[in-house]
């Protein structure tokens, strides 16, 4: 196990190294002269430019630009954006919770829903129920979800009118952010003695068409894991044993199969996290949510490369490391995958 | 007696064929798919107007089956006067080729560096899966928006985009396969006969390595569809006044309250070609391997 904990993380020195030079490379990438771009169509004074050019370090050479980069990534200084002229990683840090607590609500929508799915689908396997589930996995795993938000807002907040259409909260209540996870600070004793129950409820009506955008490809991914895996283990001989004892089968499942069949759909739950990313840029769009996502796209569109450069360094080097944990976790559960 | 052996093995594809349609869902796959190729090929003769001819008269018109509709237009028209159906032909054109040249591009580039990977191993082995991991750690939306910023809108690079995401998958599946025939004795006796690496990397492995390919090449196709009109909604992808499924949704969101045909026909759209994809790809992979079921 030592060794296999020594080569995985052996193997992350050269994937965190590429990741830091993609990311450094790309502002580098851009046609055109970065500077100009970032000082716009009016062209700039030789004064502003030089400055601009000093600011960004784009004056040394390339390899001791890379250097002060990585130096300064370390330190957690990753630039300034053009358009805040705050730090990047101080803009991350205030709009991460955001995407997640969007995210974590999103997973535990489709854990919530996918998994009884799949151990049904499992369990009534080849009947119409398994047909169903299972065919509706397939469509939910094949869905556009920046369309599927707009179908959400249509149906919900235009049709019926029972959801908000953007944003965390309503904009009558004055809350003071603590954790940046509004359905906590909602309901903070200093919170709820100024503004009541309302925050929370408005927080939890503008999450949940959100959520469900957002959880809606997890979902699948779990119904159709927990069908397998749960198929896997109902062929195992220990369930005919417990068959052949005579024990009920609603226990079986409940005490046998489930346990065992879950394990694999924990390490899943893991390697969803990237797709929660993917997921956060296109929903986080549709539902104005001020968090990492939106914010990407925002600056992507500004040409704001610090931020571009500074948030996609974040978020792979987030995802390397959440890999590498699943793979530890796996590794625990299922020696024979060292 | 060696016609009683002949009789009763069936040639591999009619064997495919027979596991292949016993999948309901496999079938209504190939279905869309033909239809949306037929439509893609067809657009120039199927669309009753063009895709980007405007009639000022009737702007906004919903669509012939629901109130104040017009046979004129079937699927109603958008906020500028342009027939919806059209565009939505011209739409599958446009998603069904950005789809062929991502698994063109992806496919090619993904298993010659699984080749390489799984042949050779050691230190090339090692570069190449550090490339693969390194390309994986960027969500596949995120990796495509930044190569699209660095590159610039448009549609040939969204392609690009699409299909550089798309490549992990076809090289772990190749090295995977690779590693488990290199083992086998075709390539030992190949080998024993003085054949270039070449030789036995493109002639004798890769024909072994095809079941998985193909189906990876059905999901790519579903991803790439998905991906490429991701980048389209978010206006980095083809630009306007293209008819792009993902353009004409990111078009529609102002009128979703008043027009709410514009949004929901292009995204059925996605949905069912990205669904026939997937559709296919389970059926595939259930009929070429059964091992690989799930």
């Amino acid at each position: 196990m030592l060794k296999f904990i020594l080569k995985k993380l052996l193997d992350l020195i050269p994937t965190l190294v590429g990741i830091s030079i993609l990311s450094f490379i790309l502002i580098r990438l851009v046609p055109g002269d970065p500077v100009m771009l970032m000082l716009g169509e009016r062209g700039a004074d030789p004064v502003v430019y030089a400055k601009m050019q000093k600011a960004l370090g784009l004056d040394l050479p390339m390899h001791e630009q890379y250097v002060t980069f990585v130096k300064k990534a370390f330190s957690g200084d990753l630039g300034t954006s053009i358009v805040s002229k705050r730090s990047v990683t101080s803009e991350f840090f205030a709009r991460f919770p955001a995407t997640l607590e969007l995210g974590l609500c999103a997973i535990a929508f489709a854990a919530i829903v996918g998994i009884p799915f799949g151990i049904l689908a499992a369990i009534k396997r080849n009947s119409f129920y398994d047909y169903f589930l299972m065919g509706g996995s397939l469509v939910g795993y094949s869905m556009p979800i920046f369309w599927w938000g707009l179908i959400l807002i249509l149906f919900f907040s235009v049709q019926l009118g029972i959801t908000p259409v953007s944003g965390r909260i309503s904009i009558m209540y004055d809350v003071e952010v603590v954790t940046g996870f509004m359905l906590i600070d909602t309901l903070l004793p200093r919170n709820l003695a100024s503004e009541g129950i309302g925050p929370f409820l408005s927080t939890l009506s503008h999450l949940i068409l959100p959520a469900i955008a957002m959880g809606t490809i997890p979902l699948a991914v779990m119904a159709r894991m927990t069908r397998s895996s749960m198929l896997e283990v109902l062929g195992e001989d220990y369930i005919r044993t417990a068959k052949a004892k005579g024990l009920p089968i609603k226990k079986i499942i409940a005490v046998h199969a489930l346990r065992n069949a879950l394990i694999p759909i924990v390490t899943v739950i893991g390697l969803i996290f990237g797709s929660i990313i993917t997921g956060a840029i296109l929903t986080e769009t549709i539902f104005s949510w001020p968090g990492i996502g939106k914010w990407l796209v925002a600056s992507i569109n500004a040409r704001d490369y610090p931020v571009i450069q500074g948030g996609v360094l974040f978020i792979a080097t987030m995802i390397v490391l959440i890999n590498l944990m699943v793979d530890f976790i796996y590794a625990i559960v299922n020696p024979k995958m060292r | 007696m060696e016609n009683n052996i002949e009789e009763k093995i069936d040639h591999p594809l009619v064997e495919f064929w027979q596991q292949f349609s016993k999948n309901k869902g496999a079938i209504f796959g190939l279905i869309i798919i033909v239809l949306f190729t037929l439509i893609a090929l067809l657009a120039p003769l199927l669309s009753p107007y063009g895709p980007t001819s405007i009639d000022p008269e009737f702007l906004r018109i919903p669509p012939a089956f629901s109130e104040g509709g017009t046979l004129k237009y079937i699927f109603g028209t958008d906020d500028v006067g342009r027939d919806l159906l059209s565009r939505l032909i011209y739409g599958a054109q446009i998603s069904m080729l950005i789809g062929f040249f991502v698994v063109i591009i992806s496919c090619g580039i993904g298993t010659i560096l699984g080749l390489l990977s799984g042949y050779y191993g050691g230190w090339v082995d090692r570069i190449i899966m550090r490339m693969i991991d390194i390309l994986m750690a960027f969500p596949s939306i995120l990796l495509a928006i930044v190569v699209v910023s660095v590159m610039g809108p448009g549609i040939s690079n969204a392609i690009i985009a699409v299909a550089i995401v798309a490549i992990p998958g076809f090289t772990r599946i190749v090295r995977a396969s690779v590693l488990a025939e290199k083992k086998k004795q075709y390539v030992m006796a190949s080998k024993t006969f003085g054949a270039s690496s070449f030789r036995i990397m493109f002639f004798e492995i890769l024909p072994n390595c095809m079941a998985p390919l193909i189906v990876q090449a059905s999901l790519g196709f579903s991803d790439g569809i998905l991906n490429a009109a991701a980048l389209g909604f978010l206006g980095l992808g083809a630009q306007a006044p293209t008819p792009e499924w993902g353009i004409m949704l990111a078009d529609a969101r102002p009128f979703i309250e008043s027009s709410p045909w514009m949004v929901t026909l292009p995204g059925i759209c996605i949905l069912l070609a990205v669904l026939g994809f997937n559709l296919l790809g389970d059926g595939l992979r259930d009929a070429l391997d059964p091992r690989l079921k799930r």
